[in-house]
């Protein structure tokens, strides 16, 4: 239960300062200190991270840094894509896709970065 | 520029989906690069936009039985006392830094992913593990 509860202090300050669910923590955190096997783990975060990303907009929500025309404008159809990835993780094999994503990332983090 | 954002959008959901994560690694650049909001505006409504995104993903999951709900609760009630860190850590760095640290934590999750990946640690399907 301690573990659990430092798992998502870790991933509330993560997912804070940067807007993001905190997943890419408690998914690997998970498996390794909570033993969770991998769907499952995935599973268990998204419902976690309802959680996290409720009070980290609600604490930005404060200082009137949110637009919620904007997160409309991604979020929903975000959430039918999510049912479609949810979907397709029950079927795929996704280690090509986890490249192809990676291969992705680096190229917006250079982006950012320069 | 809004049918991209709400492509990018999509396409970060399905990520959302497959990953486990809230998709905020792909709406926060959305939200700057195609939006053009600041970085700390487009960190706090990636926010609200990936409640939507989890709460989809979350259901579904529930519904092939992959939800620890007293995990992801105790999960999610620690979160709540780190929050507040992140957010005043967020907005006392100045804007270019948090855009910078933010690309250094999209290598970050690159690599982690790759190296994931490269040792075969991604979701295999439900047929592989029979």
């Amino acid at each position: 239960m301690v573990r659990l509860l430092a798992i998502g202090l870790v991933a509330g300050v993560f997912s804070a300062l940067f807007g993001v669910g905190g997943g890419i923590v408690i998914v690997p955190l998970l498996v390794a200190v909570a033993g969770l096997d991998a769907r499952r783990a995935t599973g268990t975060s998204l419902a976690a991270i309802g959680i996290t990303a409720a009070a980290g907009a609600v604490a930005y929500g404060f200082h009137g840094d949110v637009k919620p025309g904007a997160a409309a404008l991604i979020g929903l159809p975000a959430a039918f894509g999510a049912v479609a990835g949810v979907t397709l993780q029950q079927r795929l094999q996704t280690r090509t896709l986890t490249f192809g994503f990676a291969l992705f990332l680096t190229a917006v983090g250079i982006r950012l970065l320069v | 520029m809004e049918i991209l954002a709400a492509v990018l959008g999509f396409v970060g959901g399905v990520l959302s989906g497959l990953f486990g994560v809230g998709g905020g690694i792909l709406f926060v650049p959305a939200l700057v690069l195609v939006l053009g909001l600041t970085q700390v505006h487009a960190e706090a409504t990636s926010l609200l936009a990936i409640l939507p995104t989890v709460i989809a993903g979350a259901w579904q999951q529930h519904r092939y039985g992959n939800v620890d709900w007293r995990a992801a609760l105790l999960i999610g009630l620690g979160s709540i006392a780190g929050v507040e860190g992140g957010v005043q850590l967020a907005k006392a760095l100045p804007e270019d830094v948090l855009r910078r640290l933010f690309a250094v934590f999209m290598l970050v999750v690159a690599a982690n992913l790759a190296w994931r990946a490269w040792r075969s640690e991604a979701y295999p399907s439900r047929d592989d593990e029979a």
